[in-house]
């Protein structure tokens, strides 16, 4: 190696000027251009905002197939759509709402912010974390994909066997779903690592665990969640696409199966399920309240003990949905309790927020309005959810048009609400520019008038008894009139998004200019420039309080010492974030993208032939070696 | 404005066992393979309870490759726990020695595993004890699948001109996914080959 080489590599932050180091550090961290350039970048802001962007777009697809159901119901004896297609509607609509939006929109703010507001330069793992995209894009093209050439899966979102059976439903619909889970999922448990690993690890000096934000111990024990709940659904996926494709028994009463065997699997899944889409939007409630009050939330450790809580008590409820498969007394009356325990650890979050509200001066800004609908929405949500844990009450209901207006007004009040929110409030973090407010307001009353009208006669049909999954009903009925008015709001509803698609357009072309911290925020997001440089931050700041942009006065404090010319980050001890390794981070590759196109190809071809699996691990294999070996010397020291 | 400065130039650019994030990655997919295997495990159980032709469903597999499966697995823990600390202290030799070991290990187990299958007295499609022996051996086999070509390329690399550093770390944290491989075998080896049998 020359000298000159030496000296390079050798050049740390402390020897440069602010302006020398920003200029030197954005070319170390930055993607290179063109198409390979692209598909390489391992930059968690950018697959941040791919995730975030492709959530969206299928939040706007499941949203038009609602649309259409919506306009299928309004009248009685419709026929704008026939039951088959109805049945694929409903099917497309939850799954992609629950799978291809729900679960990705809080990835895609986990990534883009938790390694900003810990305050180091990249995710752990980046490049798992590109694949993880990649496999999520492909796991969602394959489903529509199948969709627009009629493969299209009509089982419903949990896809219950026996009707997901082989000999019930024939086509390649139900293999197509259960692939596009295992996508999804391999996805989030990517990105659930990953998380787990930046915020134990690679937080800023100084920040111990009472310092770290609320933000990012949600999304802590979100992570945690998905780490164990997701698995429970790769295997049910996996049994079933096994069942239709080779021929096992797993779920066949003739064989010594049994099909609530798949009920089990799934709820263990898809009761933490609600709690892994709704944790993100308590998060950016935690963040916003606090920013907006202009003081720090309100019981710190109540708020942390109760997420803590809402982690484990997830995990006891999953049986209140198979109330009426008829389960031991005593059985179904425990879980009647824990269903409504999980309410105590909500109500304390809820309590701290409003309490932080009270004793702040809120800044009635759209994104705390937002916070507002929320407040409101989900609270009613959950007091039809503790009626539903009864087991009478359930068993009344069970399958109407009650349950469908429930989970919506704890899906859309729990997590689109708070999304809307958050967008309003990193977008200028994201853009550099502020979203339109005027525009914001008007998407707001759009938004909740237009979500109350739609869902709240959907609790009166279904103490009407309107089953839920009709593709239509008869006048004599008499629920023509209230479906008429859910339709209307549904259109108002859907109307809003286009408002904020609009804004968000508009806004990022010639919005208001927003500085590094337009709203005045306390974490470390804010300390940056927006949009952030490729490296995040030009010198790793060192923290010393929860709030470190409202406490810290003029003495700074920061890390020096890092080289220049690698990608070089701090990683630091768990409980006191004590500086402990300059860790190398990876640098851009293409193995990433290459290999998650070749396991999709794998999984794909596997729906037609188990061959596909044979033939497509080697070349994966190839491809992780190819990703994993080591390019140059100096990535081994 | 003041500006303090905390001085990490003179920090390692890696270590061994917790303190990197490698080892915290390793950790977190040990926790949910480990929540995988222990739900396959309870779906069997399920079905071992509310089936009530489980009994005679559920023909005792046999001992033999098994048992050899299960000594073999054995042992290798002692190499294995040789070649942690040959990393931790950074010596090429015992490291290419003992990964060789490893690699030869590895192996012969999934020579066992795959006489195990042929050997198998049940097949997937039979009915669903079937399916839940195929599916529990085989989810392990992937694990001991993947970690085998993890070492055999590990080997490759310690005997390039990589061989140094960081890639010492690397031996270390395949060794330690190596003791999860080891270890959820023995519920999976109780459930399955000893259950049946009382
Ligand atoms: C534009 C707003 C929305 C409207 C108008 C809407 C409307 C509907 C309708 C009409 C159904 C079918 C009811 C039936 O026939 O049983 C349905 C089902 C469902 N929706 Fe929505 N929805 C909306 C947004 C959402 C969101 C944001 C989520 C999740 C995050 C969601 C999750 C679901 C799920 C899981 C189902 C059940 C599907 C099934 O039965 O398999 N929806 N929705
Ligand atoms: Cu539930």
């Amino acid at each position: 190696m020359s000298p000159a080489v030496e000296e390079r590599h050798e050049t740390r932050d402390t020897d440069l000027g602010d302006e020398e180091l920003r200029v030197r550090l954005s070319k170390t961290w930055g993607s290179a251009r063109g198409l390979i350039g692209i598909l390489s970048t391992v930059d968690h802001k950018i697959i941040g905002i791919r995730y975030a962007v492709t959530a969206f777009v299928f939040l706007l697809a499941g949203g038009i197939m609602a649309i259409i159901m919506r306009l299928q119901l309004a009248r009685p004896d419709s026929h704008l759509v026939d039951a088959e297609l109805y049945n694929q509607l409903f099917t497309m609509h939850g799954t992609t709402m629950m799978f291809l939006f729900g679960v990705p929109v809080g990835e895609a703010f986990a990534v883009y912010l938790v390694p900003l507001m810990v305050g180091t330069r990249n995710i752990a793992f980046p490049r798992l974390n590109a694949f993880s995209y990649y496999v999520y894009l492909f796991g969602g093209l394959m489903l529509w994909g199948g969709f627009a050439l009629s493969i299209r899966p009509d089982v419903g979102w949990f896809s219950y066997v026996p009707l997901a059976n082989l000999n019930f439903t024939p086509g390649k619909g139900p293999d197509y779903w259960a692939q596009m889970i295992t996508f999804t999922e391999v996805a989030a448990l990517a990105v659930s690592v990953e998380i787990v690993v930046t915020v134990l690890k690679q937080r800023a000096p100084g920040m111990t665990l009472d310092r770290i934000p609320l933000f990012v111990w949600t999304l802590l024990v979100h992570s945690f969640i998905i780490i164990f709940a997701m698995p429970a659904i790769m295997l049910a996926s996996s049994m079933l696409i096994m069942e239709r494709l080779v021929g096992t028994q797993f779920f066949n009463p003739d064989a010594g199966g049994d099909p609530l065997l798949w009920q089990h699997l799934f709820w263990f899944f898809g009761h933490p399920e609600v709690y892994i889409i709704f944790l993100p939007g308590t998060a950016f409630v935690s963040a916003i309240v606090a920013t907006f009050s202009r003081r720090p939330v309100f019981g710190y450790l109540p708020m942390v003990l109760s997420l803590i809580a809402i982690g484990f008590l997830s995990f006891g409820l999953w049986v209140h949905h198979m109330f009426v498969t008829g389960l031991p007394e005593i059985g179904a009356a425990f879980f009647t309790a824990s269903s409504m325990a999980i309410a105590i650890p909500n109500g304390v979050q809820i309590f701290c927020w409003i309490a932080t509200l009270w004793d702040g001066k809120p800044v009635l800004k759209t994104p705390l309005i937002f916070v507002l609908g929320f407040f409101f929405i989900f609270v009613a949500g959950g007091l039809s959810g503790v009626m539903l844990a009864s087991v009478p009450i359930d068993t009344q209901v069970h399958d109407t048009y009650f349950v469908v207006a429930h989970f919506h007004y704890v899906l859309i009040g729990g997590t689109v609400f708070p999304l809307v929110a958050a967008v309003y409030y990193w977008f200028p973090k994201v853009t550099g520019r502020l979203m339109d407010e005027r525009l914001g307001k008007w998407q707001f009353f759009l938004a909740f008038t237009g979500f109350n009208i739609t869902f709240f006669p959907m609790h009166l049909l279904g103490l009407h008894g309107m089953p839920r999954r009709v593709y239509t009903y008869p006048a004599e009925t008499g629920w023509g009139g209230l479906n008429l008015l859910a339709s209307a709001g549904a259109l108002l509803f859907f109307a809003s998004f286009l408002l904020m698609l609009y804004n968000m357009i508009a806004s990022a072309r010639s919005g208001a200019l927003a500085g590094d911290n337009p709203w005045g925020a306390d974490t470390l997001e804010w300390a940056t420039s927006s949009p952030p440089q490729p490296q995040n931050f030009d010198r790793i700041p060192c923290v010393t309080s929860g709030s470190p942009l409202w406490d810290q006065g003029d003495h700074k404090a920061v890390v020096g010492g890092l080289k220049v010319d690698e990608r070089e980050l701090v990683v630091t001890s768990l409980t006191e974030a004590r500086p402990d390794i300059r860790e190398e981070s990876p640098a851009p590759s293409i193995w990433p993208f290459l290999a998650a196109f070749a396991t999709a190809a794998a999984f794909i071809g596997s729906i037609y032939t188990p061959w596909a699996v044979t033939w497509g691990s080697p070349v994966v294999a190839i491809l992780l070696v190819a990703w994993f070996w080591p390019k140059t010397i100096e990535e081994n020291v | 404005m003041a500006r303090s400065v905390i001085d990490v130039s003179g920090l390692p650019t890696y270590a061994f066992g917790s303190r990197v994030t490698p080892w915290w990655g390793t950790f977190s997919f040990c926790l949910l393979e480990g929540t995988g295997f222990a739900l396959g495990i309870g779906g069997y159980l399920y079905l071992a309870v509310t089936n009530k032709d489980w009994p005679k469903d559920a023909v005792p597999l046999s001992l033999l490759w098994s048992a050899l499966f299960t000594l073999v697995l054995v042992i290798s823990a002692l190499p294995n726990f040789l070649i942690k600390r040959a990393a931790t202290r950074e010596s090429l030799r015992s490291v290419r020695l003992l990964l060789l070991i490893m690699s030869a290990v590895g192996l012969v187990l999934i020579g066992l595993r795959i006489m195990e299958f042929s050997a198998l007295p049940v097949r997937w499609s039979d009915n669903a004890y079937g399916s839940f022996v195929w599916l529990l051996l085989g989810l392990h086999g992937v694990h001991v699948l993947t970690d085998v070509a993890d070492t055999l390329v590990l080997t490759v690399l310690m005997f390039t001109r990589h061989g140094t550093g960081k890639r010492f770390s690397d031996a270390e944290d395949n060794a330690f996914y190596w003791y999860f491989v080891v270890l959820s075998w023995f519920p999976l080896y109780a459930v399955l080959y000893w259950l049946p049998r009382f």
